[in-house]
């Protein structure tokens, strides 16, 4: 069918230009062969006058359609903004723990064969990075170095330190009672005399974030549960404004698609807008704070430096924003537009 | 065209508008629906453009049963069906042009052949040259040609008119049923709802009387 469609406006339907001469048999057979190609031609090209007259719309009314998009900008930012707070307290986090390490002290009497037999046996479990042994001599070394009581310790007829190991524990998800096991497994070992960890703020991190990440996402469906309202609201108010159109548009034979088609689009601009205006806020509220908070590391001599959103979360972002707009405009249609009936 | 076959409607308040009305339409003609207010011409155009459906009894058109269409179908058989209102239901929010336009857009013609009939159409009318208007600025007149432009832009088989003159002094409603009649000549099946004697006496075509929901006047008005 597609080839029989000339370029030239109107050359490709002869027929119907005298269709009013011809009766209507004739009109209906040739109006049928070219309609699929047509339709969908139109179909395509009615999704994007549709979407674009409905942003046109939007702005026609700035103040107004600002008003909405303030509303959705302040309840899509306000969880993302938690987000991002969670995300850096968890990178810090993160970057402890990484450094964080398992100090094993070794047994007095234990040879320095027999300590590096038992670091390469350790370094062979899964939840171990990498070890570290620091034998006496090289422990007093680097007491004699750090503390500048090189002669003190000159003095001594032996060297009072023990060896140690330094085990670099391999941090998954659940982390505390990985660390807990771990610890285990080294104190059973006979050769150790003591394990030292400091893990109980890991386990505080751990189970405060996830407590964090609940609330924030708790607080995310409410006020997603709130713009479905708020939106469905104001395409109701868009539906009962234009209700004469929809009435004329209904009797002259446009089916239901087609009626909710530009409110569908209004809703996912609603969304797609709020989205976009909540990601400026959040970078403007980012970067207020990126300074203050890179200084406090410097003083803390921390690398740590604030992260915003990502490119792949903030597309996340206006997608979800543009969902629960299309969501709450779909519901405010399906709800008011069935009562719209011609009378 | 039309075939209405023992035809009753009767609203959920109890009222009955239409009592077992039965009557015919051929293809090609022109019929005047006349009675006075409240005896049924609007509920019998309402069954016929399906913005109701009868309590009892079938409503043919084109051969089609349309207690048989589904609620999803009824847009696709309004779009063969052209409708002119009293209050000619224009958009005031959009030109002339686009007005005429809307059928076609709706059921999806291409941007080329819609310039064409939508010019065609308002040619016909004789508003060729108010196409970039709003239709808030034309006078009644001028907007019931516009409805009616819009009514046949999309080359309807049947056309309906509800009280089309309703508004209008003597001399535009002779142009307005003139328009009509060349419709009709044409070969488009009309059916106008009037209450105007003098004017169906003038148009000297069939004419079905409505009183109290029944068919009461079959013919001639001479």
């Amino acid at each position: 069918m597609k080839p029989f469609r000339p370029k030239t406006p109107g050359s490709g339907r002869p027929a119907p230009q005298s269709g009013r001469t011809q009766g209507t048999a004739q009109k209906g057979a040739v109006q049928s062969k070219s309609r699929i190609v047509d339709r969908f031609d139109a179909w395509i090209a009615h999704h994007s006058t549709t979407a674009l007259e409905s942003l046109l719309r939007l702005v026609s009314t700035p103040l107004q359609s600002l008003m909405t998009w303030l509303v959705v900008a302040i309840a899509v930012a306000l969880p993302a903004a938690l987000y991002v707070a969670i995300d850096n307290i968890q990178n810090m986090g993160y970057s402890w723990q990484e450094s964080s390490q398992i100090s094993v002290f070794l047994h007095k009497q234990v040879t320095d064969t027999q300590a590096q037999a038992l670091a390469k046996t350790w370094s062979e479990r899964g939840d171990v990075v990498d070890i570290i042994y620091i034998s006496p001599t090289a422990a007093l070394e680097e007491f004699k170095l750090a503390s500048g009581m090189g002669q003190i310790v000159e003095s001594l007829d032996e060297n009072p330190l023990p060896g140690v190991l330094l085990v670099h524990p391999s941090l998954g998800d659940n982390a505390p009672a990985a660390l807990a096991a771990l610890e285990q497994a080294l104190k059973s070992e006979p050769l150790v005399a003591d394990v030292r960890l400091d893990m109980q703020w890991v386990k505080r991190l751990h189970q405060f974030m996830v407590l964090a990440q609940r609330a924030v996402m708790a607080l995310a469906s409410l006020l997603a549960l709130g713009l479905l309202l708020v939106i469905g609201n104001t395409i109701r108010m868009a539906i009962e404004n234009r209700r004469e159109e929809i009435l004329v548009v209904k009797l002259v034979g446009g089916t239901d698609a087609y009626v909710r088609r530009p409110f569908l689009y209004t809703g996912l601009w609603y969304g797609f807008g709020g989205g976009l205006l909540a990601l400026i806020l959040l970078a403007i509220g980012l970067s207020w704070l990126a300074v203050p908070i890179a200084q406090l590391a410097d003083l803390y001599q921390s690398e740590f430096r604030l992260q915003g959103l990502g490119f792949i979360a903030s597309l996340q972002l206006v997608l979800a924003a543009g969902l629960v707009g299309l969501l709450g405009a779909w519901l405010a249609v399906g709800r008011h537009l069935s009562r719209i009936q011609p009378r | 065209m039309i075939r209405f076959d023992a035809v009753s409607k009767r609203y959920e308040t109890g009222y009955e508008a239409l009592t077992r009305v039965d009557f015919e339409v051929e293809r090609g003609e022109m019929v005047f629906l006349t009675g006075h207010s409240g005896a049924g011409k609007s509920t019998l155009m309402k069954l016929i453009m399906l913005m109701e459906r009868p309590s009892q009894g079938q409503v043919f058109v084109d051969g089609r049963n349309l207690n048989r269409l589904s609620a999803g179908q009824i847009p696709y058989y309004r779009r063969n069906v052209g409708v002119v209102f009293q209050n000619h239901q224009l958009l005031f929010d959009r030109s002339v042009f686009d007005n005429v336009a809307l059928p076609l857009l709706i059921a999806g013609s291409n941007p080329a052949e819609i310039g064409r009939r939508v010019r065609a159409a308002l040619d016909k009318v004789g508003l060729l040259d108010k196409e970039r208007q709003n239709p808030l600025v034309l006078s009644g007149g001028e907007q019931q040609r516009v409805g009616i432009a819009r009514a046949v832009v999309n080359k309807p088989a049947l056309l309906l008119a509800d009280e089309p003159t309703g508004n209008l002094d003597p001399e535009l409603s002779a142009e307005i049923m003139n328009l009509f009649r060349q419709f009709n000549e044409v070969g488009v099946t009309i059916m106008i709802a009037s209450h105007d004697l003098s004017l169906l006496k003038s148009m000297n075509k069939r004419v079905l009387g409505l009183s109290h929901g029944q068919v009461v006047h079959d013919g001639g008005l001479w």
